[in-house]
């Protein structure tokens, strides 16, 4: 089961560095889906196949079409390449690069001092989740779904529109007066 | 050793089986249209003409497989990959007998539910990539159709869920013994037929492809064996959903046992896709504004009422 963690902890990895460097935008998306598969795989290891099987339904599955949705949209074809390679000069991402490597360096160091316990995996299923979500984090989950509403509501808002009729035989009077 | 043996023989059985049940629907969908609208359909090829399959197929493997100029080139191989990959994948968690299954996941359904929502991408992704403005229209109309589709075909399951209290599919059967799940779950059955339908973009809801309008949508820029992906996948859909439909309100494999449970399941996963192919042949096709409020308005409300009534009543009778 290491093993299957180290090698979706890699793929995840090498995939999120792939979504900044493409210039491509929906190049850049399809790495970041695969970037998610891996971090479902690293749940599902570590023993939650229900945040796995989520993971997968709600981030890549939906969210991410969303996304995608948008981008087919605005329809983001040559000219966004040629923005992102203005901003992928060495002379912008050298100073952050630089600082992340001082984190990272930071991270293993303290790391190398705790001893990690190889405790057996746990698997919690559907069930427990669901105990703790509507038991002790049961507000938690409340206030998330008033702020969907909220979301639906100020959507429902902006989307309505009023009909305007472009024929001239059907326009009527105040469109007239307008 | 001879477990692992008997797995790689379901696993082995499961895909060619599907795949050629795929192939041969072609055939009886083309014949079973034609009896419903009273025609002679396919009869040249072989008696009744049952190898039209296999000229088809003959054709289609040695047509030009041809890439456009002007499109996204990776992304384009890629999309018509995507439907066949997660469709066959969401086969692996069907029981079709007892222990005949490839992966008896714990939370077997939401695997299902995580396939067929990434089944979404191949549409979205073929018609962007085509660089063709009917193509995009299809993919814009497909995800639209596919994420609200979605969310009424998980809320359907919730009360076999419910009563079940597993994601499991083989607890799913197994809690059938005394009564089908259609019959106290009738409107997350009807619920889920629909959601169905609309997931694998069949008529009547083949808006995403509808050829009088978008002259075939997201896979006009296809040709060859990339068509022929789509094409097979959409029946590998249709099978799907008949053995969903199958195991989760008829019981799966359960039957009187003057047959094996194998053909059970075999003969009721029939009986849908037949059904799918009269709704071919009779219904016509909504339009878009209409698919969406339907969904939206009438069926989610339906199916939330579904599950809060179920609900109730597990809770009451404990």
């Amino acid at each position: 089961m290491d093993v299957i963690f180290y090698i979706s902890a890699i793929v995840a990895l090498l995939c999120t560095i792939m979504v900044v460097t493409r210039k491509h935008i929906v190049h850049a998306f399809l790495y970041l889906v695969v970037s998610l598969f891996a971090i479902s795989v690293i749940f599902f290891v570590s023993g939650a196949p229900f945040v796995a099987a989520l993971e997968v339904i709600v981030y890549a599955g939906a969210i991410m079409i969303l996304f995608l949705f948008a981008i087919m949209m605005l329809n983001l074809g040559k000219d966004s390449v040629k923005k992102e390679k203005v901003l992928l000069t060495p002379g912008i991402w050298t100073l952050p690069t630089i600082l992340c490597v001082v984190l990272l360096i930071e991270l293993v160091y303290a790391f190398r001092s705790v001893r990690l316990a190889g405790s057996p995996v746990k698997i919690i299923d559907a069930a427990q989740v669901s105990n703790s979500l509507f038991g002790g984090y049961v507000l938690a989950v409340e206030l998330t779904g008033m702020l969907l509403i909220a979301g639906i509501v100020g959507a429902y808002h902006i989307g309505k529109e009023k009909k305007r009729e472009y024929h001239r035989y059907l326009q009527t009077n105040d469109s007239e007066n307008e | 050793m001879n477990e692992t043996l008997f797995q790689i023989l379901v696993i082995v059985g499961v895909l060619l089986g599907t795949v050629s049940l795929a192939a041969a629907l072609i055939y009886v969908e083309r014949k079973m249209l034609a009896v419903w609208q009273q025609r002679l359909g396919p009869n040249r090829v072989g008696p009744f003409g049952i190898f039209q399959v296999l000229a088809d197929m003959i054709k289609i493997f040695f047509k030009e497989d041809w890439i456009p100029p002007f499109v996204d080139k990776k992304v384009f191989i890629l999309a018509p990959t995507i439907i066949m990959l997660t469709v066959l994948m969401s086969f692996a968690i069907i029981p079709f007998a007892p222990g005949v299954v490839v992966a008896d996941l714990n939370i077997g359904l939401l695997f299902f539910f995580a396939m067929s929502s990434l089944g979404a991408y191949t549409i979205v992704l073929a018609g962007w990539s085509s660089n063709n403005k009917y193509s995009l229209l299809g993919g814009v109309r497909g995800a639209a159709q596919m994420i609200s589709y979605e969310v009424f075909m998980g809320l359907s399951l919730m009360g076999v869920i419910i009563q079940t209290g597993s994601f499991n599919m083989t607890d799913i059967v197994n809690a059938q013994k005394d009564v089908w799940f259609v019959v106290p779950q009738f409107i997350g059955f009807v619920i889920f037929m629909i959601a169905g339908i609309a997931e694998t973009h069949r008529l009547p809801f083949d808006l995403p492809e509808a050829e009088s309008e978008l002259i075939s949508g997201f896979h006009s820029e296809y040709s060859g064996m990339k068509f022929g992906m789509f094409f097979v996948g959409e029946y590998l859909g249709i099978t799907l959903v008949s053995c969903l439909i199958t195991v989760l309100f008829f019981g799966g494999w359960l039957g009187p046992s003057f047959l094996p449970p194998f053909i059970w399941f075999i003969i009721k996963m029939f009986c849908f896709i037949l059904f799918f192919v009269l709704l071919r042949a009779t219904l016509p096709r909504p339009r878009y504004d209409q698919l969406m409020s339907y969904g939206w308005k009438l069926l989610l409300p339906l199916a939330l009422l579904n599950v809060l009534i179920t609900g109730a009543i597990v809770l009451s009778a404990q």
